[in-house]
């Protein structure tokens, strides 16, 4: 891997995304809706004596949604290159595959968990109270979700040459990620065929990590689905696949 | 020594062969040009040599690296402006240059140097902090060529040039790529459909079809044609055609109504033709050979008609073939 190129990489992502400060806005408009107005609607058909009120269980999955959003949506840098050429010039550089898969996936990590970290500030107004050390643990899984996300987009955009096909596939996949991810209801609810289709989902895993770091005892209904360490271990797994497939998908064509 | 070897090549897309059994090699220090209509292979060979396309089979050696087998030492040792711009419109000039530096390993204590060097290579020192999107076509391709010398390249891709820029500024860029392998020890391996641009090169390859028709300096292709070329166009081409091969037996050909002929010495020849055929003449006119009548001479068409027919097929359905797989 070319530490260089990776750099270099990143840096302009950041670069384009400090100059877009619109994009910020836009993307944290997003879950604050869900969380102040959709959490709070439900809350009230939700019964109160499931362990917690309905806006503190949905927070981690609204700071998943914050992270599969922004992750999702800066794979869309690759379907830009290409259409633009830029891509072209990445690829004819003496830069291993691995690099570039690496280096556009930490860009996405690192919009990610500056718009997850906005929402997370939100806590006190939720009733929380996070210690230090839950507050770096959330950010920490923040870091590998948006990782394991980001580098996901990354496989999908590998596929698209231009921004209308890899929109619409964007949407048609976003959405059930995120109604099949935990961050509404909890996964030991839904019906059996549901809960295996959101076990195959990466999200799911992030969503319920954040869970144990939020609210460590949860009770009853609103515990997290599995424990820390499948959860992690499904992530950092799953990221390590991303990223291959991801490289070699970026292999020479033709 | 060459430093390009080409041995053998060759390409399918599917069943159709965009480069077909090419052979050649490049001087280190020289110019060469890939001279051809679109669609004839051209990109696509270069696509190959620089590790963007594996070949079907055969061969690519560039700066003594296998293409195929050391893509990453190849890519070290070249530098290209593709056809399409591949810049980033929303960074400044000197950031896209700064990206490349990285990407290519500069080392850090030379970067701003080298950066700053090519501009003022480029005249565009003074333009660096604007972003990209504010330059004209020309600034583009300059800061391209710029890009693509910061690494030091041994060889420097060129597909194309000067495609859509206008008479000025492609006038320039000529002037200032004909400088490029004595200022900056780089060899240019460059394609065009423009033949008149194509008299800037140490040597040509002309391509059709996928297939190498003729390889060699401008002034020996032109030899090819065999002289100067007449034009006369009659009031009866057909029996002036009869009455010109009859008497100077001089193959006549005919296109859109004028009838054109090779001959050693046109000027000469010219009054010579008019006094036999004499009162049929209604046009003459005499051509100086050009890489165009070479093209006429090896394949029987001129470049641009080949622009508008045919190619445009061959090009849709290499992309409609790629959107496949």
């Amino acid at each position: 891997m070319e530490f260089n190129a990776i750099y270099v990489i990143v840096a302009r992502e950041l670069k384009k995304f400090l100059r877009e400060k619109s994009r910020l806005f836009s993307a944290i408009a997003r879950p604050l809706l869900w969380l102040f107005i959709v959490g709070a609607g439900i809350s009230r058909l939700v019964p109160r004596d499931t362990g917690m009120p309905y806006t503190q269980f949905i927070f981690p999955g609204i700071i998943g949604m914050t992270i599969l959003f922004s992750s999702m949506f800066s794979s869309i840098s690759i379907i830009w290159d290409k259409e633009f050429g830029f891509m072209k010039e990445i690829l004819v550089a003496p830069v291993s595959r691995t690099s570039i898969v690496v280096g556009k996936a930490l860009s996405g990590t690192i919009v990610s968990t500056i718009q997850a970290s906005v929402i997370l500030a939100l806590f006190p107004f939720l009733g929380f109270q996070l210690s230090l050390i839950q507050i770096m643990l959330v950010l920490l899984i923040c870091v590998s979700v948006s990782f394991c996300i980001s580098s996901f987009g990354i496989v999908l955009a590998t596929f698209y040459e231009s921004y209308e096909s890899f929109s619409v596939i964007m949407n048609f996949i976003i959405m059930p990620m995120f109604f099949l991810s935990g961050a509404m209801y909890p996964v030991k609810l839904l019906p059996d065929i549901l809960k295996i289709v959101a076990q195959l989902n990466p999200l799911t895993y992030g969503i319920d990590a954040l869970k144990h770091a939020i609210f460590p005892d949860g009770m009853g209904q609103m515990s997290p689905d599995f424990s820390l360490l499948s959860c992690a271990s499904v992530i950092i797994g799953t990221s390590l696949v991303f990223v291959f497939v991801a490289s070699r998908s970026f292999e020479r064509k033709g | 020594m060459s430093i390009i070897r080409v041995e053998n090549l060759v390409k399918k897309f599917g069943n159709i062969t965009a480069v077909n059994d090419i052979s050649f090699k490049v001087e280190e220090g020289t110019i060469f040009g890939f001279l051809g209509p679109n669609g004839a292979g051209k990109t696509t060979t270069i696509n190959i040599l620089c590790t963007l396309l594996s070949p079907t089979s055969g061969r690519a050696l560039v700066a003594g690296y296998d293409c195929m087998k050391e893509p990453a030492s190849v890519r070290k040792s070249i530098g290209i402006v593709f056809q399409d711009t591949t810049l980033d419109k929303d960074l400044t000039a000197y950031e896209n240059l700064v990206f490349h530096a990285y990407l290519y390993d500069v080392p850090k204590i030379e970067m701003k140097d080298r950066v700053n060097d090519v501009l003022n290579f480029v005249d565009l020192y003074n333009r660096k902090d604007d972003t990209v999107k504010k330059f004209s076509g020309g600034m583009k391709r300059r800061l391209e060529v710029a890009r693509g010398l910061i690494h030091r390249p041994r060889v420097l891709f060129l597909d194309e040039p000067t495609l859509g820029l206008d008479p000025q500024s492609r006038n320039n860029l000529w002037e200032f790529i004909a400088e490029l392998p004595k200022k900056h020890a780089v060899t240019i391996f460059m394609t065009t459909h423009y033949l008149e641009e194509a008299e800037v090169c140490d040597r040509i390859a002309i391509i059709d079809n996928g297939k190498i028709i003729a390889t060699g300096t401008p002034d020996e292709l032109k030899k090819i044609v065999g002289g100067d070329v007449v034009y006369i166009r009659t009031s009866d081409n057909v029996n002036a055609k009869r009455e010109i091969q009859r008497s100077f037996g001089f193959d006549v050909l005919e296109k859109e109504g004028e009838l054109y002929m090779t001959c050693s010495m046109g000027d000469t020849c010219i009054p010579e033709m008019i006094r036999t055929i004499g009162e049929k003449v209604l046009t003459v006119r005499l051509q100086r050979p050009t890489l165009n009548d070479v093209f006429l001479k090896l394949t029987g068409k001129a470049i641009r008609e080949e622009e508008v027919s045919g190619e445009g097929s061959i090009l849709e359905s290499i992309r409609a073939y790629r959107r496949r797989h």
